[in-house]
C-alpha cells in the first residue's frame, strides 16, 4: 500500500480553448443522437469515440469495454464567444478596474505599491477589488476616460458613455458590449495586472471566461437509459446540448450567408440562453429551460448543487446493506436493551459465520433450514454459502432446492451468512439523529407480526412515540464491530446523557402514575396482592411482613418498591408532589407523604414520583449507576416499569368528560370570581378612560391598563383553578398525573374544569383584526375583557364562538413557533456537526483536529467526561455523604 | 494619546510570554510542533499589550466555569491578509 500523502496546496484554474481542443477526441457538429436504425450519428452527440455506455460494445478511442472506459471529451466550435455565467461577476470586476482602451490596472504606481506582497511571503498580499478604483476616471498610462459598466443579469454588459456635446450639456448613451467585446478587452490585461487581482495567468487567464469551445462531456457523465418499450430516453444534458449544436449550427449558416445584423444579434443571444441554461438552469433573471413535459432541466450545476447534489446526496451520503426500516410499536415486557424484529425481517438479514471444526454440524443445520424459516420457535436458518474462493451460492428452499446439496459439501473455512436469531446485537435508530443516543444497539428477540417492538421506557433518548414512528435497524457484519456495539453502543451504557449528566432513561407517564398511586400513604397488601405486583420482577424470597393482623401476614406499598432496589441505597430528598410547606416538616412527618427516605434499600417513608423515576430525572437510577452500575441499573428499570404497570393496573387509570365536573357550589364559586375580575376590569377601564389612570414609572396609561387587565384576568383564572382543584383529589386521574409530574398540570387542570383564561399572542391581549377592534361583534375601542381574547369557559363548558376565534388565534401562534424553531435549531446543528465532526479526545487528555492540532489542552478544561459526570460535576458529593451516613445531608 | 491597556481589565484572562524553555518543554510535554498549537494574531490587542511578537508562545491562565482555572497556549502568528 502506498503511504499517505499530505496535499501541499490546490490549484484552480480555467480551461483555455486549446487546453479543451487538445482533450477533445470528436468535433461534435450533428444535433442529433441516434439515426432511425439506432445507430449513433458520426460527429453527433452519441458518437462512439466518446465513450461506451452498451455493454459489450468496445470504446472507439481506447479500446476499453463498458465499465472500464472512463469516457472521452468532445467539443463544439461556438460560432461567436458567449460568456460563461459561472464567471459573471469576475467578468464584472476585471471590466471595471481595468482600463478600456490599453487594458492596464487603474492605478498608478504608488497605489499599487500598497498592495504589493512581501518579499518572503508571496501570499500576504491583499488582492485589489471593484472598491480600490474610483468610478470613471481617466486612465493613468494612456489618458483614456473611463465609463460606468453596468451589469445586467443573467449575462449583458452595457456601458454608460456619457459625452459633454457642443451644448456643454452631458449625453449618456448606453452601448451594449458583445461577449466578442469583452474578451478582446480581456485579452489586454497585462499578466502582472491579473497577480495584482488574485489571478493566477498561468492557469486562468481572464478570457478564457469567455467561451468560444465548449466540452461535450463524454457519453459516460450523461447516458441515455432504454425505457421499457425498447425507447431511449436521453438524459437532459445531451437534450441541452442538442440545443446548443442546432443554435450553433444556424448561427454559422446565417453568418455565412451574411444574415443582417438584427438576426445574427437574435441568434447570439439565443446561443448564449442555451449556454448559459446549459451550465446553470437556476439563474437569476434567466427563465429556466424545461423539458417537453414541463419540468425544468436538471443541468450542470443542478447536478452539484444542494442536499440531493453530488456532493451532500452521492458523496457524504452513503447507503448501507443489512439495514431494514418498519414501523414501530411498544412492548413492555421487553427489556430496554432488547428490540422485537419481526420473522420476516430476521429471515432476510444476516450475520456472516465461519464454519469450524466446532461448529459444522450446527451450520449444516442451518443451511438444512435454509432461507424460510416457517416459524419463531424453528432455529434460525441461512441464506448464503460464500466459498473460499469467492464463489457465493444462494441457499433455495424447497424439494427443487439445493440446501441439503450445500449442507454437505461445507468444510472448514467457508463462510455462511446466517439468519438472525435471538440475543443478535443490532443498532436500532430514529432519525433525527441528534444525539449519540439516537444510535443505540439493542439485542434481538424475533417476533410475528410486522413492527420492530421496544420497551416503550427507551423511547425518551430516540424521542420516539407510537403514532406511527419508524426506526432503522443495522446488523454488524463482524466481531470488531459486535464488540462496539455491546460495550460502547448498548442502551444500558448510554442511560446517562453526556448533555446534563444525569439518567435520560427511565419511566414513562404509566409508570410514573402506576408508582405514585403504588406508593402515595401507607397501604397493605395480603401475600397474593403482593405477590402480583411482583409477579415479573426478580425477586428472591418473600421479605418479612411488615405486620400481621388477627394472624393475617400484610406487607406495606413501601416494602413493594424496596424489592427492586439495591441493598445499599440511602437516599433523602423532596419530591415532585411537595408543596413546599412552610413550616416544612420532613424530619418527623410529611402529610403529603413528599419526602423521601431510603436507608439501606427500604424505602421508609415518601411517594415514589417523577424526581424519582422519571426519565431525564430518575434520582434513585442515577444513585443505583454510580454505586452498581450500568447492568444493575437496567435491571432496575426493567423491574421498575413492570412493577409500575402492575400497580396501575390495581385499579385502572382512565379519564372521562364526567371526571372534570364540579360541585353547584364550586360553579357558583367560579362564576362569582369571574364576574368580580370582569367587573374589575371594566373599572379600570372606566378609570383609564376618563384619564384618572395612574400610569406605572416608565409606561404610558395604556401599557399600564394593559398589565393591569392582564395581571387582574390571570389571578381570576388561577382562582378558579384553585376552586376546582379543591373539589378534586387523588380519586381524579389527572390530579394524579399533574400531581405526580407523569403529564400535565394543575393549569391544564384549571382549564378544563375552570376557565380557560387570556389568549395572548406575544404575551399581550389580542388587538389584531379590524380598525380599532379585533372582530365585528365588538363595538370600535372597547377594551373590555371579552372583546380581547378572554374566554370564560373551560373546555368542558364550551366555547362561545368568539371565543373560539380568539383561542385558535392563540393556538396558531404555538404551532408557528414551533416550526420556525425547528427548522432553525436543524440548521444550527447541521453547521455545529460541520465544525465539531473530526474532532477527538486523544490519550493525553488533549482535545485534537485530524491533523493533530491542539484544540483544547484539556477536554472541557476539566477533563471530565459529562456522560459519566454527577449532573456536570465530577464527584457526587452528596452522594457519597448520604451512604456514609444515612441520613440526609 | 493615552491608552487602555486592556490587561489591566477584569474580563481579559492573563497573558504571560514564555521562555524558549518553557515552550521547548510544553512542545516535548504535549509531543506537538509549533504548528499543533492554537494560534492568536500579532495585532491582538492583548498579545500588543504584552508586547509578545510573531513566533513567541503566550501563555494564558483563565477562570473556568468546569475547572475554577484553566491554561492555554497560544502561538503568535501575523495575520495573513485577506
Amino acid at each position: 500500500m502506498t503511504s499517505p500523502k499530505r496535499i501541499g496546496k490546490i490549484e484552480f484554474g480555467l480551461l483555455s480553448p486549446k487546453a479543451i481542443r487538445d482533450m477533445s477526441v470528436c468535433k461534435v457538429i450533428w444535433p442529433d443522437t441516434y439515426d432511425d436504425d439506432g445507430f449513433p450519428y458520426p460527429k453527433g452527440l452519441m458518437d462512439p469515440s466518446l465513450g461506451v455506455i452498451d455493454p459489450g460494445l468496445r470504446c472507439k478511442t481506447c479500446g476499453q469495454k463498458q465499465g472500464d472506459c472512463p469516457g472521452h471529451f468532445g467539443h463544439i466550435d461556438l460560432a461567436k464567444p458567449v460568456i460563461h455565467v459561472g464567471y459573471t461577476r469576475l467578468i464584472r470586476k476585471l471590466l471595471r478596474v481595468t482600463c478600456r482602451e490599453c487594458g492596464r490596472l487603474l492605478l498608478d504606481k504608488e497605489e499599487i505599491e500598497r498592495f504589493s506582497a512581501l518579499e518572503d511571503d508571496p501570499y500576504s498580499a491583499e488582492t485589489i477589488g471593484e472598491k480600490d478604483i474610483k468610478k470613471e476616471r481617466i486612465c493613468p498610462y494612456c489618458g483614456d476616460q473611463q465609463f460606468k459598466i453596468n451589469f445586467e443579469k443573467p449575462t449583458s454588459f452595457v456601458e454608460v458613455v456619457t459625452e459633454t456635446g457642443e451644448d456643454g450639456k452631458v449625453h449618456k448613451t448606453e452601448h451594449k458590449l458583445t461577449s466578442a467585446d469583452i474578451r478582446e478587452r480581456l485579452e489586454k490585461i497585462t499578466d502582472d495586472d491579473l497577480r495584482l487581482l488574485g489571478i493566477d495567468p498561468t492557469v486562468a487567464r481572464p478570457e478564457w471566461t469567455i467561451l468560444t469551445v465548449l466540452p461535450v462531456p463524454p457519453v459516460t457523465v450523461r447516458p441515455s437509459i432504454i425505457l421499457e418499450n425498447g425507447q431511449r430516453s436521453e438524459d437532459d444534458l445531451t437534450h441541452k446540448l442538442v440545443d446548443i449544436i442546432r443554435i450553433n449550427q444556424r448561427f454559422k449558416e446565417n453568418q455565412d450567408a451574411g444574415a443582417p445584423q438584427l438576426i445574427i444579434e437574435d441568434l447570439w443571444e439565443l446561443l448564449q440562453y442555451h449556454v448559459t441554461t446549459y451550465l446553470d438552469n437556476e439563474v437569476a433573471g434567466c427563465p429556466p429551460a424545461r423539458h417537453r413535459s414541463g419540468r425544468p432541466l436538471k443541468t450542470l450545476s443542478q447536478r452539484l448543487k444542494g442536499k440531493d447534489g453530488r456532493f451532500r446526496g452521492s458523496l457524504s451520503g452513503k447507503r448501507v446493506n443489512f439495514s431494514s426500516r418498519t414501523v414501530i410499536s411498544p412492548d413492555p415486557n421487553l427489556s430496554i436493551g432488547e428490540v422485537g424484529v419481526p420473522l420476516a425481517i430476521a429471515n432476510e438479514m444476516s450475520v456472516p459465520v465461519r464454519v469450524t471444526k466446532q461448529n459444522i454440524e450446527d451450520i449444516r443445520s442451518m443451511i438444512r433450514i435454509g432461507p424460510n424459516r416457517p416459524t419463531l420457535r424453528d432455529p434460525c436458518g441461512a441464506n448464503y454459502v460464500n466459498r473460499p474462493d469467492g464463489r457465493r451460492i444462494r441457499l433455495i428452499a424447497g424439494v427443487e432446492g439445493n440446501c441439503d446439496t450445500v449442507a454437505e459439501m461445507i468444510e472448514p473455512g467457508w463462510k455462511i451468512d446466517r439468519q438472525l436469531r435471538d440475543g443478535d446485537i443490532v443498532l436500532f435508530n430514529r432519525q433525527p439523529s441528534l444525539h449519540r443516543m439516537s444510535i443505540m444497539s439493542h439485542h434481538i428477540k424475533v417476533m410475528n407480526g410486522r413492527t420492530f417492538r421496544l420497551n416503550p421506557a427507551v423511547c425518551p433518548p430516540y424521542n420516539a412515540d407510537f403514532d406511527g414512528d419508524e426506526m432503522n435497524l443495522h446488523v454488524p457484519q463482524t466481531e470488531e464491530a459486535r464488540a462496539e456495539a455491546e460495550l460502547l453502543v448498548a442502551v444500558q451504557e448510554n442511560i446517562l446523557s453526556p448533555r446534563f449528566g444525569g439518567p435520560i432513561i427511565g419511566g414513562l407517564h404509566d409508570h410514573i402514575s402506576g408508582i405514585f398511586l403504588l406508593t402515595n400513604q401507607v397501604k397493605w397488601y395480603t401475600k397474593s396482592q403482593f405477590l402480583y405486583l411482583l409477579k415479573y420482577t426478580d425477586m428472591e424470597h418473600l421479605p418479612e411482613p411488615g405486620k400481621v393482623e388477627d394472624g393475617i401476614p400484610y406487607w406495606s406499598n413501601k416494602q413493594a418498591f424496596s424489592i427492586i432496589l439495591p441493598a445499599d441505597v440511602n437516599m433523602f430528598y423532596k419530591t415532585t408532589c411537595c408543596r413546599n410547606c412552610d413550616p416544612c416538616t420532613k424530619d418527623t412527618y410529611c402529610p403529603h407523604d413528599a419526602y423521601v427516605r431510603i436507608v439501606d434499600g427500604q424505602l421508609l417513608s415518601g411517594t415514589i414520583d417523577k424526581k424519582s423515576v422519571g426519565a431525564m430525572d430518575g434520582a434513585i437510577l442515577n444513585r443505583i449507576i454510580r454505586l452498581h452500575g450500568m447492568k444493575r441499573a437496567r435491571e432496575y428499570i426493567d423491574d421498575l416499569t413492570k412493577l409500575s404497570i402492575r400497580a396501575i393496573m390495581i385499579n385502572g387509570f382512565s379519564y372521562g368528560i364526567n371526571d372534570t365536573d364540579l360541585g353547584k357550589e364550586e360553579y357558583k364559586q367560579i362564576r362569582d370570581v369571574l364576574d368580580k375580575a370582569e367587573a374589575d376590569v371594566a373599572q379600570r377601564i372606566n378609570i383609564y378612560e376618563q384619564g384618572h389612570l395612574e400610569p406605572m414609572p416608565g409606561r404610558t396609561q395604556e401599557e399600564t391598563l394593559e398589565m393591569q387587565v392582564m395581571k387582574e384576568l390571570g389571578k381570576a383564572r388561577d382562582r378558579t383553578g384553585e376552586i376546582a382543584s379543591r373539589h378534586l383529589g387523588f380519586e381524579n386521574s389527572a390530579v394524579v398525573m399533574a400531581v405526580s409530574g407523569a403529564r400535565g398540570s394543575m393549569l391544564n387542570m384549571a382549564q378544563m374544569a375552570g376557565c380557560i383564561g387570556q389568549q395572548a399572542v406575544r404575551g399581550e391581549r389580542i388587538v389584531r383584526g379590524y380598525e380599532d377592534r379585533t372582530l365585528p361583534h365588538f363595538k370600535r375601542g372597547d377594551k373590555g375583557s371579552d372583546a380581547h381574547g378572554f374566554v370564560r369557559n373551560s373546555y368542558k363548558s364550551g366555547l362561545t364562538p368568539t371565543e373560539f376565534f380568539f383561542h385558535a388565534i392563540g393556538g396558531r401562534e404555538g404551532l408557528v413557533d414551533t416550526a420556525v424553531r425547528t427548522s432553525q435549531s436543524g440548521y444550527l446543528q447541521r453547521r455545529m456537526i460541520n465544525a465539531l465532526q473530526d474532532l477527538k479526545v486523544a490519550y493525553d487528555g488533549t482535545v485534537r483536529s485530524t491533523g493533530g492540532k491542539i484544540i483544547q489542552f484539556k477536554y472541557g478544561e476539566d477533563g471530565t467526561d459529562p456522560a459519566k459526570s454527577a449532573s456536570g460535576l465530577p464527584v457526587d458529593v452528596k452522594g457519597i455523604a448520604e451512604s456514609v451516613l444515612k441520613e440526609a445531608v | 494619546m493615552t491608552r487602555l491597556n486592556v490587561l489591566l481589565h477584569e474580563m481579559v484572562p492573563d497573558h504571560q510570554i514564555m521562555t524558549p524553555e518553557e515552550v521547548a518543554k510544553l512542545l516535548a510535554d504535549y509531543d506537538i510542533t509549533e504548528e499543533h498549537l492554537p494560534k492568536m494574531y500579532h495585532d491582538d490587542p492583548a498579545v500588543k499589550a504584552c508586547g509578545a511578537k510573531p513566533g513567541m508562545v503566550i501563555c494564558i491562565t483563565r477562570k473556568s466555569q468546569t475547572a475554577g482555572e484553566a491554561t492555554s497556549y497560544r502561538l503568535v502568528v501575523r495575520r495573513p491578509k485577506k
